[in-house]
């Protein structure tokens, strides 16, 4: 459950983070004023508090989701904000010399962001991704509150029919987190390796 | 006549960089501008293919206004190879996808018949045997000589060269230069920016002297070098032999 919810939230985050850092840095003054508006009120708001919103306020309106989505969604957006300003710094980071060259050979605006610099801008950024990923995976136990059935919950049902096992499940749990962790960096890590530009940056 | 400058002007903020400038280009001409730094030499490079928005004047590549606010840039652009002084190379691309980006993302050309077509320009520039090096691979003579290719790649009906040596260490500008002069040679149409004499004096068919905006004095290297009608002229020239040495 909390993979399925991890998926979702990453998923989510990556492409609205992807497109808010586009807006934000290319875009029209107005857009980049919302997106600039949008990252901000994501990044303030506790994420407990953003959870709960999004899944007491549509039923107010008499509109019912299901907690998970709930919690994909409310995760969702507060990832897409960090993550947009993970690739805003990275895209901001490429020399304006790429651009020139870009638009000098005859490439559109969208195809220069296409061509050049957004695959420039994901590679520098994958450092950050490492970090939100392992920030996020945590976050995904916040998703009990809300009532999804996810790993803290089912520690929690162990605990209090069993007594003498709470200790143990949640020392299973952290190990679990342990993993997920280590085997998420893992991944990144390598496609770090993959995608390095041979002569350009650091061998680790 | 290929290119047609009537009139330009650029200003940045209070600063008046181009005050008026006109010249034009025959086909298969080489012409060099020269004159001292902050003069808008690349200014008014990048106000040819609209990189930079001229404020006033008029520009023609051929029959074509490249002023109008009608005309599509990016086909315009696309007709101008730019060289520039930091090379400025695609950093996540190899040396073969660089000079082949524009032929299938903005020519639209197959990938099989632009690679043969790439690798036909590599070659040219004597670098056939660098097609998979990344750029940070490449001394920066390589470098320059790639984003010649891709230049030349794109069939440009003329070439903006923006003091293409300028960042190289002196035992590279040789194989940079060799190219350019191979490509004049060839009737290639080029505009170049250099401080380097030599190459001024043997390859341009015309030198256009600039200071302050405006262009001082035009007229073939004979006439620049030997008997400047502007005491400026021959000012600029010596300070530049003391500065880069006469025989480059
Ligand atoms: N984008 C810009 N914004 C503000 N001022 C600029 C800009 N680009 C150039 N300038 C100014 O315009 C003037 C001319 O610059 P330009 O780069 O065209 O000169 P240049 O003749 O190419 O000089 P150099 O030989 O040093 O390359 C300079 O004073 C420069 O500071
Ligand atoms: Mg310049």
């Amino acid at each position: 459950m909390n993979l399925a919810l991890l998926g979702g939230l990453l998923g989510l985050g990556f492409v609205l983070g992807v497109l808010i850092a586009i807006l934000e840095v290319y875009g029209p003054k107005i857009l980049r004023l919302c997106a600039s508006v949008y990252t901000w009120v994501f990044r303030s708001i506790p994420e407990i508090l953003l959870l709960l919103l999004v899944w007491f306020g549509p039923s107010q309106f008499g509109v019912q989701i299901s907690p998970f989505f709930a919690a994909v969604l409310a995760l969702g957006l507060r990832s897409s904000a960090y993550q947009a300003e993970i690739f805003r710094g990275a895209l901001q980071s490429i020399p304006s010399g790429q651009t020139l060259a870009a638009r000098a050979l005859g490439l559109s605006r969208l195809g220069t962001i296409r061509h050049i610099l957004l695959p420039q801008a994901l590679r520098l950024s994958l450092a950050g991704w490492g970090n939100e990923f392992a920030v996020v995976l945590k976050d995904t136990t916040l998703a009990y509150a809300i009532g999804v059935v996810e790993v803290m919950r089912q520690a929690r049902y162990i605990a209090s029919r069993n007594f003498p096992l709470t200790l143990p499940a949640y020392i299973l749990v952290a190990l679990l987190f342990l993993a997920a962790t280590y085997f998420g960096l893992f991944v990144i890590g390598k496609l770090e390796e993959r995608l390095r530009i041979p002569g350009l940056e650091a061998r680790r | 006549m290929l290119l047609r400058v009537v009139d330009l002007h650029k200003r940045y903020g209070r600063e008046e960089v181009l005050k008026g400038v006109s010249f034009f280009l025959e086909k298969g001409e080489t012409k060099v501008i020269i004159g001292p730094s902050g003069t808008g030499k690349s200014t008014l490079l990048r106000c040819i293919n609209r990189l930079t928005e001229p404020d006033r004047g008029r520009i023609w590549l051929e029959d074509v206004e490249i002023t109008s606010p009608k005309v599509n840039i990016n086909r315009i652009r696309a007709q101008i190879g730019f060289v520039f002084q930091d090379f400025n190379l695609f950093t996540h691309l190899t040396a073969l996808d660089n000079v082949r980006l524009g032929l299938m993302r903005v020519k639209g050309m197959g990938k099989k018949e632009a690679t043969a077509r790439a690798l036909q320009e590599l070659a040219r520039v004597g670098l056939a045997d660098k097609a998979k090096a990344y750029p940070a691979e490449l001394s920066g003579g390589q470098q320059q000589r790639v984003s010649i290719a891709r230049a030349l790649a794109m069939d440009p009906k003329l070439i903006l060269f923006d003091e293409p040596t300028s960042a190289l260490d002196p035992e590279l500008i040789g194989e940079v230069l060799a190219v350019m002069e191979d490509l004049a040679k060839s009737g290639m149409t080029m505009l170049v920016v250099t401080h380097e004499m030599g190459f001024a004096r043997s390859v341009a068919d015309e030198i256009i002297f600039m200071e302050k905006g405006v262009i001082l004095e035009q007229g073939p290297p004979e006439q620049i070098f030997y008997s400047p009608k502007h005491p400026r002229t021959a000012e600029f020239l010596r300070r530049i032999t003391d500065l880069y040495g006469g025989n480059r």
